[in-house]
């Protein structure tokens, strides 16, 4: 069954990724975690301006598109392309962190509209993607077996430091999981190096291994556009070190 | 071995999942067998992820997430203390239902050491709010239990064992059952401890309440009759609902004997019945230590003497 829902609609905001920036510096406070809220900012406006089929009409839609931020460190470049989306109010970005604040340093999904899955520990998210990969193909009438609604998590390259993940990699590759899109920003913020590269698990475990530039908004379209056929896809999306 | 309550649970869950297309089941390996045909006769509903626990609970949570009633099974210290910061995150945070069902229990296996228990299951769970605990007895009281997690919203853990009690008991999930009444003390017995707790108490004028809901604790039942004198009686670690009790209690004098399974490394193997004995759990460590505490005697300066006792009388 083809999903009748349009892949564009019209914008809820006529924010761009160019207000991206002015959005994050409306969150002040003691966020800690600047570094990585940018390292992920362009593959997350990327993914919510181009990819995912999810907007704040569809954000409970079954058949949406799913986007998991595993990695729940840094949610403020997440919380500046929600705000741009018009999942989120932007003075909710001037209220980050307050105790009334739907915003905090780890992103709840039973406060946030459009959040998946809460996050912050970090080695959760592939773990909940892939249990959300089956159920979602039981549960969309006539989508088991097949690709769409698509499932994206996004971890960090040391949060895959975390055992927990390769339980969820060897287990998503074995079962040729191919709604399940891991999304990898590598910004070099691991102590030890990986050996055989951080697409060696991935590999080793028989997903589709994809390598971009995390700033290269085409290139990051392209691989995340269609997903491997009859095995996850992983895309490593390189940023600057410490970026 | 009897697995008679794994069974009840493997072919009530079998019923559940033909009956609701909600219903899936997570597994670990453990149990596999027993649940071959309904994967056949359901596929993509019965998932084993191999011997990976944690993902066994973020699959479940994420199963949840995507609509689904799911039920987690493995062997009590796999599903919860192994799994643990994934049923604090991947379930409770992300506020989602599920229903996990394990066996094991405090030491039924006794002869594969401690890293195959989990007295410390229930205590686990009470630092997470919303929590139900069923604790049957007794296969027959699976079924009602069971539906009542699975059909019902919210998060329910169901911990099965091999010891039973010798009769079956109607139960009503969230309900305590009055078994017998007197005036002295008021002994909530729970799950399997019942039939040893009820041969502890004869000819003493004692209430005794059965439990198979612990959690939440059924205050209404409990308070009707509570005397001054309260005597839990648990299957996992002792003094687990000395809290909650003691909450109830605030503004009524009372005295209170928890007794359950000791917070110690025993380091022994044996046969259940071993353990129920060294713990001071069989009718007759029971019954002693019901008496001294009725008759207000001070427990014995040395700790876990009853402990000691059996061990030294097994060597």
């Amino acid at each position: 069954m083809k999903l009748a829902q349009p892949r564009r609609r019209p914008p809820a905001t006529d924010l761009g990724y160019a207000d991206l920036p002015r959005l994050m510096s409306l969150m002040t406070g003691d966020e800690k975690h600047t570094e990585s809220a940018t390292s992920t900012l362009d593959v997350l406006w990327v993914l919510y301006d181009r990819v995912l089929k999810v907007s704040p009409k569809t954000a409970r839609d079954p058949t949406r598109d799913r986007f998991l931020l595993s990695k729940g460190h840094g949610p403020m470049a997440f919380y500046a392309v929600l705000a741009a989306k018009g999942f989120i109010p932007v003075a909710a970005l001037e209220d980050f962190g307050s105790f009334d604040s739907i915003l905090g340093g780890h992103p709840d999904r039973n406060l946030i509209p459009g959040v998946e899955i809460s996050s912050g520990s970090l080695g959760h998210g592939l773990g909940l993607g892939v249990g959300l990969a089956l159920g979602l193909g039981l549960v969309v009438p006539g989508s088991g077996g097949h690709r769409s609604p698509r499932v994206f998590v996004m971890v960090g390259d040391a949060e895959l430091d975390e055992a927990s993940n390769h339980e969820a990699i060897h287990f998503a590759g074995a079962t040729g999981l191919e709604r399940l899109t891991a999304i990898v920003i590598d910004n070099s913020s691991r102590t030890h190096r990986v050996l055989g590269g951080l697409e060696g698990p991935f590999q080793v475990a028989g997903w589709e291994v994809r390598d971009v530039s995390g700033r290269d908004h085409a290139a990051i379209e392209a691989a995340l556009a269609v997903p491997a056929n009859g095995r996850p896809t992983a895309v490593i999306a390189r940023v600057e070190r410490n970026s | 071995m009897t697995i008679a309550m794994r069974d009840r649970f493997a072919t009530v869950t079998k019923s559940l999942l033909d009956e609701d297309p909600r219903v899936a089941v997570v597994l670990a390996e453990i149990s596999r067998t027993l649940f071959r045909d309904a994967e056949l006769a359901h596929p993509g509903r019965v998932i084993n992820v191999g011997i990976r626990e944690e993902l066994m609970i973020g699959v479940t949570g994420g199963l949840a997430l995507s609509g689904l009633r799911p039920i987690a099974h493995s062997y009590a210290p796999f599903l919860i203390e192994r799994a643990w910061e994934a049923i604090k995150l991947d379930l409770t945070h992300q506020d989602v239902d599920a229903v996990l069902v394990s066996i094991g229990a405090s030491y039924d296996a006794s002869l594969e050491g401690r890293t195959h228990q989990s007295p410390g299951d229930v205590a686990l769970l009470d630092t997470l709010p919303g929590w139900t605990v069923h604790v049957p007895g007794h296969p027959a009281e699976v079924e009602p239990l069971l539906r009542s997690a699975v059909g019902g919203r919210g998060r329910a853990y169901v911990r099965l064992s091999v010891e039973e009690n010798a009769e079956a008991v109607t139960v009503t999930a969230g309900r305590m059952r009055i078994m017998r009444r007197g005036d002295d003390a008021t002994v909530v017995a729970v799950g399997p401890l019942l039939a040893p707790t009820l041969d502890a108490v004869r000819g003493l004028e004692v209430t005794v309440l059965y439990a198979t809901t612990v959690r939440p604790f059924d205050a209404e039942t409990f308070l009707a009759v509570a005397r001054p004198n309260v005597i839990l009686v648990e299957p996992y670690l002792a003094g687990t609902s000395a809290a909650t009790v003691s909450r109830l209690l605030a503004h009524r004098p009372h005295r209170l004997l928890a007794l359950g399974v000791e917070q110690l490394e025993l380091r022994r193997y044996g046969s259940p019945a071993d353990h129920q004995r060294a713990h001071g759990l069989d009718s007759a460590g029971l019954r002693a230590r019901i008496e001294r505490f009725l008759e207000e005697i001070e427990p014995a300066e040395q700790k876990h003497s009853h402990i000691t006792q059996a061990i030294t009388a097994s060597l």
